[in-house]
């Protein structure tokens, strides 16, 4: 470290939440060039740092469904959405790290971030409730 | 009398150390909307005491332990506040460990670090320069939203919203690694950088605060200078400000006109200021390939040590903006480049390089591409031609000026 910095005040870390956004094609199919090795070694990876939370790949878009209730209180459940989305989420990880710069980095390392993917990095909103 | 004498002095010192005392604050508290407000209560504490009991040997040292005792004392007060910025750390700051200071100035330097934190790349552009601006030049919101010509309530909404980003999404106070460093310092060097275009962009007439501004982003670009003397492009930046800001007397005429480079009274540069700049150029173009603001500095120089427009070495400009299309494939880029070809080989040319980027639509609404192409054809004497192109540049161009430059030029064409 060059112009390294020794670390003067101890936070506490942040958690985010790494979205893993995948390109589609028209039918829904995930195609980003990510095999299932790649994700089990990121994965491997998260939980041998120790920075691994929680996470989930989630099943593609043909399985979704959406749920809406309405002012008088009746649901609509329709099948979807589909294939107007060219990017969907494909999974996430929640992980605990001490800044942004940190959780770019883990973001970066993700094999989603490639291959047309994108991740989106979002602060988990720590909301306290008085007891 | 002393009463005055202090309170210009509580001024100037601010002034020179308020990005220090910011950067110090920050760099223990880590917020910097505390640093802000402490930062402040220590000058309000300072014009009230100063006066009475005298300037501080060590003026600045005195500010940071005022403001930092004031921050200590709203962390006890403040719960959510505390718990947030580690109240732990604070109190090991009350119980008295002085920060180290260097060895001339009488406050430690974090600066640099404050430089990577308000340049993010996880904050919008357009937001880093006007925080650079805040936290390192030391300006007030009011100043900085005269800088980039917005209302200061529209300043003051994008500056909370831009530290709320840094507060929530923990964008941290630190000086990435040397392996983080090449893609972390073109942001800090753009940030500068646009402070000084936003300076440029219309310094003339009564305008005089833009000149001011130009010269805020050379004391940044210098202060970054000092903070990373290894790095070239950072000496490519100081020295590409200063070759520019060395024409600033010829650049405008009586009336407040711009006058362009080609017709601009060489006499009135800063040789001074020029000499400066091609020193940083030879440091900028030493060793490993150059970075883009390298490359641009020596374009510059070019220019500044040319008697007049004819002498200049334009086949080494064209060489240069080669070389610059190369790291940063602009439309821009070409445009100029295709100006410098005009000078080497022609106004033809140049014209037939323009008319190859006549489809590309990021040059779309750019006023200096017409108006590029309206000067090449008043050269070949294709007045019509020419005239039609610098109406079209006069609907594109967005300060007043320029606006009456073209105009000039436009009546050149038309009325012989």
């Amino acid at each position: 470290m060059l112009y390294g910095d020794p670390p003067h005040r101890e936070e506490p870390n942040v958690k985010y939440m790494l979205l893993f956004m995948s390109p589609t094609t028209t039918d829904g199919e995930i195609v980003d060039g990510c095999t299932f090795e790649d994700w089990i070694r990121y994965d491997r990876e998260m939980k041998d740092a120790g920075i691994w939370v929680s996470g989930h790949p989630l099943q593609d878009l043909t399985t979704c469904t959406t749920v809406q209730v309405g002012a008088s209180g009746e649901r609509t459940i329709t099948d979807g959405p589909f294939a107007e989305t060219r990017e969907v989420l494909g999974g996430y990880d929640i992980i605990d790290v001490p800044n942004l710069d940190v959780a770019l980095d883990w973001a970066a390392r993700g094999p989603g971030a490639r291959g047309g993917g994108s991740v989106q990095v979002r602060p988990i909103a720590e909301i306290e409730v008085e007891v | 009398m002393v009463g005055e004498e202090a309170t210009s002095s509580v001024e100037a010192v601010f002034r020179e150390e308020r990005g220090r005392l910011l950067a110090s604050l920050v760099h223990r508290f880590g917020d910097l909307d505390l640093a802000e407000e402490v930062a402040s209560e220590a000058i309000e504490a300072a014009l009230v005491h100063w006066p009475t009991d005298g300037v501080p040997t060590r003026p600045g040292a005195w500010l940071l332990t005022t403001a930092r005792r004031r921050a200590v004392d709203r962390l006890r007060r403040d719960r959510v506040l505390a718990t947030r910025l580690a109240v732990l750390q604070a109190e090991a700051e009350r119980a008295g460990s002085a920060p180290p200071a260097d060895a001339d100035r009488d406050l430690p330097d974090d600066r640099l670090a404050l430089f990577f934190t308000c340049a993010h790349p996880a904050l919008p552009a357009q937001d880093r320069g006007a925080l650079t601006l805040r936290f390192l030049a030391g300006l007030t919101t009011a100043e900085v939203a005269r800088a980039f010509l917005v209302p200061p309530a529209t300043m003051a909404q994008r500056l909370v919203r831009a530290k709320r980003k840094i507060r929530e999404a923990r964008i941290p106070f630190r000086v990435p690694g040397a392996d983080e460093l090449p893609e972390r310092l073109p942001t800090v060097l753009q940030a500068v950088y646009s402070v000084f275009t936003e300076g440029y962009a219309a310094s003339s007439g009564p305008d005089l605060q833009r000149t001011d501004l130009a010269e805020e982003a050379i004391r940044l670009a210098r202060i970054l200078r000092r903070l990373l003397p290894a790095e070239r492009e950072v000496a490519g930046l100081l020295g590409l400000l200063l070759l520019i800001h060395a024409r600033r007397a010829a650049r405008t005429g009586p009336d407040g006109e711009v006058i362009l480079l080609d017709d601009q009274d060489r006499g009135r540069w800063d040789h001074g200021m020029i000499d400066e700049g091609r020193g940083l150029v030879v440091v900028a173009l030493t060793g490993r390939p150059p970075g883009p603001y390298g490359v641009q500095a020596a374009i510059a120089a070019l220019h500044d040590e040319a008697p007049d427009v004819a002498s200049t070495d334009w086949p080494q400009v064209v060489a240069l903006y080669d070389v610059l299309l190369g790291l940063v494939p602009s439309p821009i880029v070409a445009l100029n480049r295709a100006a410098a070809v005009a000078m080497r080989d022609g106004p033809d040319a140049g014209l037939a390089l323009l008319d190859d980027l006549a489809d590309d639509s990021r040059l779309n609404g750019y006023h200096l591409y017409p108006a590029t192409r309206a000067d090449l054809l008043r050269r070949l004497g294709r007045h019509d031609e020419a005239a039609a192109a610098y109406r079209q540049a006069l609907t594109l161009v967005g300060t007043e000026p320029e606006r009456a430059h073209l105009r000039r030029r436009l009546e050149s064409v038309t009325t012989d």
